[in-house]
């Protein structure tokens, strides 16, 4: 079974965005830029998939500007196979990512894609959706446990009130929540292979796909700002301040 | 303009987080229609009937729509979008799980987790962890939308009169069986409405000792939650988490045990009204958010505060 793992290069969690001045975005400049760390889940989880031997090829998606490939890079390092990135400069919204994907599926035919249930950048959370959408597959999002086997996959998915189990026939869509996994860390000899590991280029163009954005950015601003650091010496001042000054008990 | 509303519900009622919903739709403004998609649901759409603001009520009521799937809410959904400028869903696991699935099969965009309503077409939502916020305008001839919840005051739960009416659903989709629920026993508030929320974080050290947050909460009705820390540690289970990628919350309350304040977990919780800070830490970055903060060990604190409470 071929798996196609879709990830996304994002400014790394760690890092405390700055909104710029001119409000046309955050700044990008010289920041540390890392894989979406659902998609760090969705890798191992692949990776795992192989490993028991019921994977038996996982080929990494991006798509974006050349250094995406930086990303896929990584994905390779951490046992994928091979890596496709799709070029293009152009600000890429979730529907044109899942119509690419759409796209890649049909040449690569992949009984699972599995991927992130949102990307921390955008924290959009539709990628997954709209491709399983798309395809007319079933979708399992927000998984915290897969199994697969005899052409089926039994999902447990993380909702509101607890975890619900869905059973789906592949081919299907997997999203990924925090506790599917704990992904290793790419070792170095396995740095130096992925280098020499095959990393297709594909435009847009070429697969036939329209990605021109949907939705403008107007202005990005920073949020009011929260006034804190407020402080109480014991609990019977944190009692009284919250019974007499906040009003909220 | 005409606004499609998709309730989220457990059949017999409709959740909180509809109402939030309804409330952005009156922002938006025009006519409100609330479809409840369920499986013996006339309960919920009885409620929804009542809501202020809603002119009609769309019920498509079969076995098939007991488990609410994506697959199967979308089917139901997309062929009657034509009639609609809006589809609303709230920004919880229910509408973000099928929202998208709309959306795509609709070849619009989808404006995710929207706080605010600028013009029919313009939208503000949070971005990065909520580090910023980007106003959006959708080109789209139709807008399919999911709203936090916590941006928008709940609508009245009384006062409509809206009609019924009954829709045909399309067969079972057939592709996705839920097969099993494990759902979080608790006689509190949920967490997502609840006034008062005490939330615990790696802290806590263990799942035992979240007995002292349930002591304090029994005195304020409160929720309880969690930082990611304790989730995955096991503490707690996962429908606890607050923050980025858990729920997101607004209480008038909201009491941090043991949390350092991590951009991900403050991201789920900074609208709260007032915000308590208990750490050992005094450096620990939730104090910077934190209205009161009390530095200290946790286990003196909050056995002293419950009693305090008597
Ligand atoms: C993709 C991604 C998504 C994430 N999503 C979320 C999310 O949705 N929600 C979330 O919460 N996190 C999320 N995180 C994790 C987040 O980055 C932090 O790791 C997490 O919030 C830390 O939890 P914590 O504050 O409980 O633990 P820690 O950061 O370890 O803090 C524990 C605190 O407890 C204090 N403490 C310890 N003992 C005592 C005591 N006896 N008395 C008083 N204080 C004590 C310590 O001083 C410390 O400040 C996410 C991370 C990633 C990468």
């Amino acid at each position: 079974m071929k798996v196609l793992v879709p990830v996304k290069r994002v400014i790394d969690f760690n890092v405390k965005v700055r909104v710029k001045p001119d409000g046309s975005g955050v700044d990008t400049a010289n920041v540390k830029m890392s894989m979406n760390p659902f998609d760090g889940i969705a890798v191992e989880e692949a990776v795992r998939l192989k490993e028991k031997s019921i994977a038996t090829e996982i080929v990494a998606i991006t798509c974006g500007i050349t250094a995406c490939q930086e990303t896929l890079r990584t994905a390779l390092a951490l046992g994928a196979d091979r890596a496709i990135l799709i070029e293009t400069g152009v600000d890429l919204q979730p529907l044109a990512v899942a119509k690419l994907l759409k796209a890649i599926v049909g040449r690569e035919s992949p009984q699972l894609v599995i991927l992130g249930k949102q990307a921390i950048d955008d924290d959009a959370n539709q990628v997954g959706q709209m491709l399983a959408a798309l395809l007319g597959w079933p979708q399992a999002t927000f998984a915290s446990k897969v199994d697969i086997a005899d052409g089926r996959a039994t999902v447990k998915r993380e909702i509101d009130g607890g975890l619900e189990t869905v059973e789906m026939n592949l081919p299907a869509v997997i999203t990924t929540d925090l506790r599917l996994n704990e992904p290793r860390y790419a070792t170095l000899p396995n740095i130096m292979k992925a280098k020499k590991k095959p990393l297709e280029v594909i435009k847009p163009d070429a697969l036939g796909v329209d990605v021109t954005p949907r939705l403008a950015t107007l202005k990005v601003v920073e949020p009011p700002k929260r006034k804190g650091g407020g402080k109480v010496a014991d609990v019977k001042e944190l009692v009284s301040k919250l019974r007499n000054e906040a009003k909220v008990i | 303009m005409s606004i499609l509303v998709i309730a989220e519900h457990d059949h017999r009622a409709l959740k909180s987080a509809t109402l939030n919903t309804v409330a952005a739709a009156q922002k938006i403004g025009g006519d409100i229609h609330v479809l409840v998609a369920g499986h013996g649901a006339s309960d919920a759409a009885q409620a929804a009937s009542k809501l202020a603001g809603v002119a009609k009520v769309l019920h498509a009521d079969a076995p098939q729509l007991g488990s609410q799937t994506a697959e199967n809410v979308a089917g139901l959904v997309t062929p009657l979008a034509g009639a609609y400028t809006h589809i609303l869903l709230p920004a919880t696991g229910f509408g973000k799980n099928i929202a998208p699935r709309i959306a795509a099969l609709l070849d619009v965009a989808q404006i995710s987790d929207i706080i605010d309503v600028v013009s029919p077409d313009t939208f503000v939502r949070p971005i990065y962890a909520g580090n910023a916020f980007a106003t959006v305008q959708s080109k789209d001839g139709k807008k399919v939308i999911t709203v936090r919840t916590t941006g928008f005051d709940a609508a009245a739960a009384t006062g409509g009169t809206a009609p019924i009416e009954s829709l045909a659903t399309p067969a079972d989709a057939g592709m996705a069986q839920v097969t099993g629920q494990d759902l979080t026993q608790s006689d509190r508030p949920e967490l997502t409405s609840a006034r008062v929320i005490i939330s615990g974080g790696r802290g806590m050290q263990k799942g035992e000792n979240f007995k002292m947050l349930e002591a304090l909460a029994d005195k304020l009705n409160a929720a309880i939650g969690a930082s990611r820390a304790a989730v995955d540690a096991g503490y707690v289970p996962s429908d606890y988490q607050v923050g980025q990628t858990g729920k997101i919350v607004a209480p008038d309350l909201y009491i941090a045990v043991g949390i350092s304040g991590a951009i991900q977990h403050l991201a789920g919780m900074k609208d709260s009204k007032v915000i308590v800070a208990i750490n050992k830490d005094a450096e620990a970055p939730i104090f910077q958010i934190a209205d009161y903060g009390l530095v200290g060990d946790l286990f003196e604190i909050i056995p002293a505060l419950t009693a305090e409470l008597g």
